[in-house]
């Protein structure tokens, strides 16, 4: 019998792990990750998780160890955050130019300087273009459920990619939620054994991360590019089944009163939850507004936005990142590229806040939105609004 | 018979392009990288064979004569081995002179 607990949600995130049974874990602490890797570091030496536990000097090494496990074949896991993730840059690319399928939780956290151990969306973005899968949660459920997905989509032979699953750094790993941890006996049912097609073997040796000269990089590339692209059909098929055997759903693009509304608000991750309150609020006063929210941002949901926002007249994007001197917020530059093209689209109003951790609140939400009412109807000589700042 | 690598699509990469058959390494003809290539006056070659020691591509064997050789089908024209070469064996000619 499945209960609800009350537990942190970095605790349940190394508790959904355990469950998937993962075999190896290689992981550098750092804030706000560090509960997920020290409460599996505590599980594998009680002998609840029988893993090999890499505690090692780096994140690059967290990220280089987590590549020779999945290219032997183990079920590979590690997690980490902000400065971490950067330091892992380049090993990202190699771990999915090889195609090997590990899942990482990313508590997301501004990059410094200045130094903040906060959340924001800075790292994710700075990622975006590593070939991973990349999946955003917005509350503690959604993570448990979503690392056991990420196994099942990273490790299926139709995909074999590696996954990132985004939880924002203290927002979410940092507070205690009612959660559902699923039983083991349905997780194993769920999720097959991890059977990597051409494993390192001595007894059938291969090489992996070799040398392609220019004649063949172009087409290994775009092997690459296609196999991430197709493996969002795996990914709904992954949530599809998720939910006929656990009852919660996941869509790439979740909507929340939006058919039908003259306004849009698009949010990621956990900021989700506070909007919909002021969402309901607006809604009550008879505003035609609704939201959206990107729970799959590698591959990128073109069609399910598209078809998400296509009757809206104005469609506000609130990002928490930077992209420094260019269009404005990596959400919004990227939605606007997918809406360009399309007959019909909603004038779209981008704001950068929350950044390295401030909240914005219903009421701030509110504020923002009213704001972007406002420049929708008015215009804006700005590429993009920030929110919240003093002048 | 595989394709040659010039007529494999995208399709036909392996997972990772993970390479599972050996050999492919010697199949590369880094030779065309080659600007200069080693001419040899083996008159002077006492066969020392100390070319064949600094060679960092490995590509000199001795030839049917017993004299250190570069297979120009590897060799990369560093011309290390005609700056090693004290017998002054060896000198470096640019590709394109006969």
């Amino acid at each position: 019998m499945t209960t609800r607990v009350g537990i942190e949600v970095s605790i349940a995130v190394a508790d959904a792990v355990r469950l998937t049974n993962t075999d190896v874990i290689a992981a550098y602490p750092i804030t706000p990750q560090t509960h997920i890797v020290e409460h599996l570091a505590e599980l594998v030496a009680n002998g609840e998780l029988d893993a090999e536990y890499i505690p090692v000097e780096s994140e690059h090494s967290a990220m280089s160890a987590c590549l020779g496990s999945a290219a032997a074949g183990a079920r590979t896991f590690t997690a980490t955050s902000s400065q971490g993730l950067a330091l892992m840059n380049e090993v990202l690319y190699v771990a999915s130019g090889m195609r090997l399928p590990i899942v990482m939780a990313v508590a997301n956290r501004a990059l410094s300087a200045p130094l903040s151990i906060w959340c924001d969306h800075s790292d994710m973005m700075s990622v975006r273009d590593t070939g991973w899968i990349q999946i955003i949660v917005e509350n503690g459920q959604q993570a448990v459920d979503n690392v056991i997905c990420a196994f099942r989509i990273g490790e299926d032979r139709r995909v074999l990619l590696p996954v990132m699953v985004h939880l924002d750094g203290f927002n979410l790993t940092h507070v205690i939620e009612p959660i559902v941890l699923p039983e083991q006996r349905e997780v194993d049912k769920f999720l097959p054994t991890n059977k990597y097609p051409l494993p390192l073997n001595p007894d059938k040796p291969v090489a992996m991360g070799d040398f392609a000269p220019p004649v063949i990089f172009t087409e290994a590339k775009w092997a690459q590019e296609m196999n991430l692209r197709d493996s969002k059909k795996v990914v709904l098929e992954c949530w599809d089944e998720f939910y006929k055997a656990f009852g919660r759903m996941y869509k790439p693009v979740e909507k929340y009163h939006s058919d039908g509304a003259g306004i849009i608000l698009l949010t990621i991750g956990s900021v989700g939850e506070t909007a919909s309150v002021a969402i309901d609020e607006l809604r009550a006063d008879d505003e035609n507004i609704g939201q959206v929210r990107l729970r799959l941002w590698r591959p990128f949901p073109f069609e399910e936005l598209r078809q998400a926002v296509k009757d809206a007249e104005v469609l506000i994007i609130l990002d928490r990142a930077i992209s420094f001197g260019g269009p404005g917020g990596p959400v919004a530059s990227e939605v606007k590229a997918a809406l360009y093209n399309q007959v019909g689209r909603p004038k779209i109003v981008s704001f950068v806040g929350a950044l390295g951790g401030r909240d914005i609140t219903v009421a701030g939400f509110k504020n923002m939105i009213k704001k972007g009412i406002e420049i929708a109807r008015t215009g804006s000589k700005n590429e993009y609004e920030i929110y919240g700042v003093r002048e | 018979m595989a394709k040659s690598e010039s007529e494999l699509t995208w399709r036909d990469m392996e997972i990772g392009c993970i390479v599972t058959e050996p050999g492919g390494a010697r199949q590369y003809e880094s030779g065309t990288w080659r600007s200069q290539r080693p001419t040899y006056d083996f008159k002077k070659c006492i066969k020392c064979g100390i070319c064949q020691l600094f060679c960092p591509e490995g590509c000199i064997e001795p030839n049917q004569d017993g004299y250190f050789e570069a297979n120009l089908f590897y060799c990369k024209g560093c011309g290390i081995c005609a700056r090693e070469c004290w017998p002054r064996v060896i000198k470096m000619i640019e590709e394109e002179e006969k």
